[in-house]
């Protein structure tokens, strides 16, 4: 008869995660139980108090989990070290703020979401949960379950754990992406393209996990990492160097999908496109944060075992990772250059930022022990931060932007997401198109930006770990990036409307816009709180980054 | 290596002394300034332009409590660095943001603030009738905040700050009147070629961590020496680089011209007095680099000699005053490049020419500000001539700029020119064929320089009227078509601040020159050079220079005084006419330097246009083509985009089996 143990489980460690997700849960309940008319005020309140009294919590955890090192619960289903306590502030934070946006209604007084997803796009059923004002209150608990996930993704050194929160947080994703009130055939199809594709990469990520397993006998990455180490002639991975490289491949594929790497990358223009606006900047900020914790994970564990084990192996590893940071470097930022949506613009950036941040990564595999690289650690999470603030904030204004009906007294219709269509943004709304070029020139890396910062510390980790060359091609690629940033500024400042050659539909595009009067919607309380936060951010760590780079080692 | 050993002469202290401890001041008045005209919008019209001429002012006296305070130390102990606050720790590198105050800093202060407030006086006036004068004067204020970020740095890190600080305000301003879609180009070529340049200040940030730990002047300039020559040599001319974008020496001229779209106060300051002058302070700031990379202080003094030629060249060849001022601006950058990159023996007299050139050429663009004010935004020199009766405080002035720049003595440029032609003909490690050669471009120099400087001078002042002056009189003596100018005195204003810089372009050389006053300032900073002899004995070259600019001069004046200048610029062909009216001249000498020189300018000129500009926007012309080739590949598809992760993945598999096994 088998003896049952029941696990100890640390709870005070767990309690950030249990906040949120039980946030998710009780939000399932508040749509079964509270009133349709007080619903969203009770989802908005319920989501806010729980991200931030998580966020307290991880405060709190601070301390106590540099002071010991790390800290393991549940035998590394949640390892607890600065970097991956520092992730999930980081998505914490940047959750909070895209929250916010999320729940923003400054345009027309409608939130960006359809009155019911379900409904196929201009059927009857719909127009008539339109008419009956059906608000969809449930991206308050999918946003919070996606956290959830996130929270665990980046955090986590079981490789089984990590596929678990991979889904826990893809699937809300796939959810909210479908679920744009305009548009909705362009964001049905997005979520359709990111499912398929995310559903492919979970599969490499598992064959993968598979595959690791069968070399070294366990999902857990520290004793991949033992049994990596000991690799080579007469140890337990002996005669599998060609298994081994094939299953670390297939892992980090299913994890540079998320982050949006080339080649992983196909699906994030059109999704970021396709995507409510505010959950486009919650998916670009947050998933990519997390997503980097969890390439930190197994960049860290794979890379220190295969570094003892197999030399050979790892500098194959490192070559290949090399080959996707610059690719991502290049394609984002070349590709970026000719786009004529604002939306893709950003989305090609966000590739070219995964490409900066795996310099930092790299740098972090160049050291010759993990502890040497407590400050690429501190680099990426510190780019994820920074990078997630200018964007959500980026997307927030885009949400405000909008086209109006000239024939029906201006009333706001969908978003402007034109670039030529911006042109002129800067006289008739100065703050709005200033924080705008704030949160671009933070993305393009200009001095006392966040960006600033967090490319220099990316590029000097990479430096470190003796990857000279490639911090030399990321310094050449954000220059070229300034182009595109620098010319959306030049079109919101100083180009009058109807702008630019450069920005000009084309003919075999998908840029033919009806000449629409644009206008900026005044921000109301939601969104204008994120605007202020994002800045006040980007700003802040630009001047004063002291603090947060203490923090985080 | 000449005198290595002695820079650093002076001990950096990081105790501060109590005046000094001032210095954050000097950055903070005018940031408050922008900051304050910025935020409170439309309703600082009234005042905003006094505020931020006030903050100038302000950040001047600061700076003068500076030099009070440096000059009550010994000379050995005029150098602190001031630390400020911790800026990035991250793990071994710990930056932390200080400013340094030396002579050197103090001198460039000095200069920003002087300039800027006499430029920031003379705007009240200038851009009275501008809407938008307030955010101007706050644009006018970041821009000095930034430059002295720039200056006042101690380490290359917060200098890099104040260096996009400068691009930033650089770009805000050129683009002022954005309206125009010509000027929002000139700005973004502008900010797009100074890129160019920051990549190599980036470089060399990454090579500096990666070698020597740090980014502070402290650590890298402590190091530098015992470094290998590679390195040094990298170092050198990443900088060099950046040098090169921010004070538009060749090949990253091409966007100064176009900047004088910006308003002509922008001129003065930024693309004349200090901005532009940024790079000849990074390379001499960064004199124990290049002391430690022989190599890369030659290619310094070649690119200095190469435009300072190219500079003058194409002065020759422009019609429009602001843009023969700005290709005078890029030759004489080229001087004062040219003379940092000679080594100790030239790294003062680079400075001392750039404080003077600050004033003669800022009162030199401010007299064109105010011909232009007087004939109402006309640009093209061959539309003046004769106005010395009708603005003669503005003729005064600017006759004095251009003696100075000619370097007649006593005139500042004089002692500051002469110097770096001096200094220019003493070989380098006993290389004398270097002295020969960058020695007698520097001298040929000073002689063109005389030639189109007199040009613009005369065409403007002097000879006959070109405009039309609406009095419908047939005597024959100026065309009547045209619009109709009246050209007038500008406001006291304006008129007074060129009357400060005049005085300055008259006697500061001199005063400076005194007793070697400015050279021994700067030693703590500069190191002390023993006086090398050049090839030719001072006096002689003295001779030899006086008799170039005299020869510039007369050749200007009986082309342009004496001989009528034709309304129309002439093209093509008629440049050939000119080059051949000149052959039949008696001076043969004369004949055969102007021929190729005509020849050259024009190829220059079209160089410039074709080639150069060619070369950027054919750059991003490539990667837009590119763009768009991968661009399409983005079908929307998923089976494509399926498709396309699993041959990324498999050929990353196969590339990685074949370096594992």
């Amino acid at each position: 008869m088998t003896t049952f143990f029941a696990p100890t489980v640390d709870w005070a460690y767990l309690a950030p995660l249990v906040v949120v997700l039980g946030a998710g849960v009780v939000g399932v309940l508040v749509e079964a139980f509270v009133p349709a008319s007080a619903r969203r005020a009770t989802q908005l309140a319920l989501a806010l108090v729980a991200l931030v009294a998580a966020i307290v919590l991880v405060g709190t955890l601070w301390t106590d989990v540099t002071d010991q090192g790390y800290v393991d619960v549940l035998g590394g289903a949640l390892r607890l070290t600065v970097t991956t306590l520092g992730i999930q502030a980081v998505v914490l934070v940047l959750a909070l703020v895209a929250v916010l946006v999320v729940a923003d209604r400054s345009a027309d007084g409608l939130d960006a979401f359809a009155p019911t997803a379900a409904a196929v796009p201009g059927s009857p059923y719909e127009e008539l949960a339109r008419r009956k004002g059906l608000v969809q209150t449930e991206v308050f608990p999918l946003t919070m379950f996606a956290v959830g996930g996130m929270m665990i993704f980046g955090a986590t050194i079981d490789l089984l754990t990590m596929f678990v929160a991979l889904e826990v947080l893809s699937l809300p994703l796939y959810v909210l992406t479908a679920s744009a009130r305009r548009r909705r055939l362009l964001s049905q199809e997005a979520a359709l393209k990111y499912f398929l594709l995310g559903a492919f990469a979970s599969a490499l990520f598992l064959f993968g996990t598979a595959l690791l397993y069968g070399a070294t006998g366990s999902v857990n990455l520290e004793a991949i990492a033992e049994a990596l180490a000991q690799g080579g002639a007469g140890g337990p991975t002996a005669g599998m160097t060609g298994m081994v490289v094939v299953a670390v491949l297939l892992l980090l594929a299913g994890v540079l999908f998320k982050v949006g790497a080339v080649p992983f990358h196909v699906w994030t223009p059109d999704v970021y496109q396709g995507a409510p606006t505010p959950v486009t900047g919650f998916m670009a900020a947050c998933t990519k944060a997390a997503a980097f914790g969890a390439l930190v994970q197994v960049a860290l564990y794979v890379g220190t075992g295969l570094q003892a084990g197999a030399p050979d192996t790892f500098r194959a590893l490192e070559v290949a990772l090399c080959v996707v940071a610059v690719a991502s470097m290049v394609v984002g930022t070349v590709v970026a250059l000719p786009q004529t949506d604002i939306k893709r613009v950003l989305g090609y950036s966000a590739i070219a930022h995964t490409g900066f941040v795996l310099v930092a990564v790299l740098g972090l595999l160049g050291r010759p022990t993990p502890e040497a690289g407590v400050d690429a650690l501190g680099a990426v999470v510190f780019y994820v931060l920074a990078y997630g603030l200018a964007t959500i904030g980026a997307f927030a204004v885009v949400t405000l932007v909008r086209e109006s009906d000239g024939a029906r007294d201006g009333v706001v219709l969908g978003e402007a997401t034109q670039i030529r269509q911006w042109s002129g943004l800067g006289r008739r709304s100065p703050w709005l198109a200033g924080l705008f070029a704030l949160f671009l020139l933070s993305m393009a890396g200009i001095p006392l930006t966040a960006g600033f910062i967090a490319k220099f510390g990316a590029f000097r980790a990479g430096v470190d770990g003796g990857f000279a060359w490639l911090a030399v091609v990321g310094v050449l690629a954000s220059a070229v990036a300034v182009f595109f940033y620098v010319r959306i500024v030049v079109i919101m400042f100083f180009a009058d409307a109807p702008a630019d050659d450069d920005a000009a539909p084309r003919p075999d595009g998908d840029a033919l816009v009806p000449d629409v009067p644009v206008r900026a919607v005044r921000p109301r309380a939601p969104v204008l709180v994120a605007l202020v936060l994002c800045a006040l951010g980007v700003i802040g760590l630009g001047v004063f980054p002291a603090p947060v780079l203490n923090l985080l080692g | 290596m000449l005198q290595g050993a002695q820079l650093l002469a002076a001990e950096v202290s990081t105790d501060v002394p109590s005046p000094i401890g001032l210095a954050p001041l000097v950055i903070l008045l005018p940031l408050v300034g922008a900051a304050v005209l910025l935020l409170a919008g439309r309703r600082s019209d009234r005042w905003g332009h006094w505020l931020g001429l006030a903050a100038s002012v302000g950040a001047f006296v600061v700076g003068v409590v500076l030099l009070v305070g440096l000059l009550g130390q010994d000379a050995e102990a005029r150098a602190y660095d001031q630390h400020l606050f911790d800026w990035i720790p991250a793990g071994t590198l710990d930056v932390s943001a200080g400013l340094r105050v030396d002579p050197l800093s103090v001198t460039f202060v000095l200069l920003v603030t002087f300039v800027g407030s006499l430029i920031h006086l003379y705007s009240v006036a200038y851009m009275e009738h501008d809407d938008d004068r307030r955010r101007f004067f706050a644009y006018l204020n970041l821009f000095v905040a930034a430059m002295l970020v720039l200056v006042l740095a101690d380490s290359y890190l917060l200098l890099f700050v104040g260096w996009e600080g400068v691009g930033l305000a650089s770009y805000l301003l050129i683009g002022f009147w954005y309206r125009e879609r010509k000027n929002a180009v000139a700005a973004k070529k502008a900010f797009i070629m100074n890129r160019v340049g920051d990549i190599g200040l980036i470089v060399a940030l990454m090579l500096m961590l990666a070698n020597f730990g740090g980014v502070d002047f402290a650590t890298v300039h402590a190091q530098a020496p015992a470094a290998s020559t590679g390195i040094t040599t990298a170092i050198g001319l990443m900088l060099l680089l950046a040098a090169c974008g921010k004070s538009a020496q060749v090949p990253l001229q091409a966007w100064l011209g176009d900047a004088m779209a910006g308003p002509t106060p922008v001129s003065a300051l930024i693309h004349a007095a200090t901005m532009v002058t940024a790079g000849v302070y990074l390379v001499v700031r960064s004199a124990p680099v290049f002391e430690a990379a022989p190599d890369a202080q030659l290619v310094v003094v070649i690119v200095g000699a190469v435009t300072l030629v190219f500079g003058a060249i194409v002065g020759s060849a422009k019609d429009d005053i602001k843009k023969a001022l700005a290709a005078s601006t890029m030759s004489q950058i080229g001087y004062m490049i040219l003379a940092a990159g000679l080594g100790p023996i030239g790294y003062a007299f680079a400075i001392f020419h750039l404080v003077t050139h600050g004033f003669f050429k800022a009162g030199l663009f401010l007299g064109a500000g105010s011909v232009m004010h007087g004939m109402d935004d006309q640009v093209d020199m061959r539309r003046f001539g004769g106005l010395s009766r009708y603005m003669k405080v503005t003729f005064v002035t600017f006759g004095l700029g251009w003696l100075a720049i000619l370097g007649v003595p006593p005139f500042s440029g004089f002692w500051s020119k002469d110097k770096i032609i001096e200094a220019a003909f003493v070989p380098v490690d006993g290389q004398e064929w270097r002295a020969w050669v960058f020695g007698t471009v520097a001298l040929v120099g000073a002689g063109i320089t005389a030639y189109y400087m007199s040009r613009l001078f005369f065409m403007t002042f002097t000879g006959r009227r070109r405009w039309n002056d609406g009095s419908g009189s047939l005597d024959g003596t100026g065309p009547q078509d045209g619009p109709v100018r009246h050209p007038h005195e500008s406001p006291a204003l304006m008129t007074a601040p060129m009357v400060v810089l005049a005085v300055g372009s008259v006697a500061l050389g001199g005063l400076l020159a005194w007793g070697d006053t400015f050279v021994t300032w700067l030693e703590p900073v500069t190191g002390h050079a023993e006086h090398g002899e050049p090839v030719l004995p001072a006096w002689l070259l003295i001779v030899l220079t006086l008799v170039l600019v005299l020869a510039g001069i007369a050749l200007a004046w009986r082309q342009y005084t004496v001989q009528a200048v034709p309304v129309v610029a002439p093209h093509g062909n008629a440049l050939t006419r000119a080059a051949r009216r000149d052959l039949y001249q008696d001076d043969v000498n004369e004949n055969l330097v102007m021929l190729p020189g005509q020849v050259v300018t024009r190829t220059l000129v079209h160089a410039d246009r074709e080639v150069v500009d060619g070369a950027w926007t054919g750059l991003a012309g490539t990667l837009g083509l590119l763009g768009d080739r991968w661009r399409r590949a983005q079908t929307g598809y998923v089976r494509s985009y399926a498709a396309t992760m699993l041959g990324g993945l498999i050929v990353i598999v196969v590339v990685a089996l074949a370096l594992a096994s």
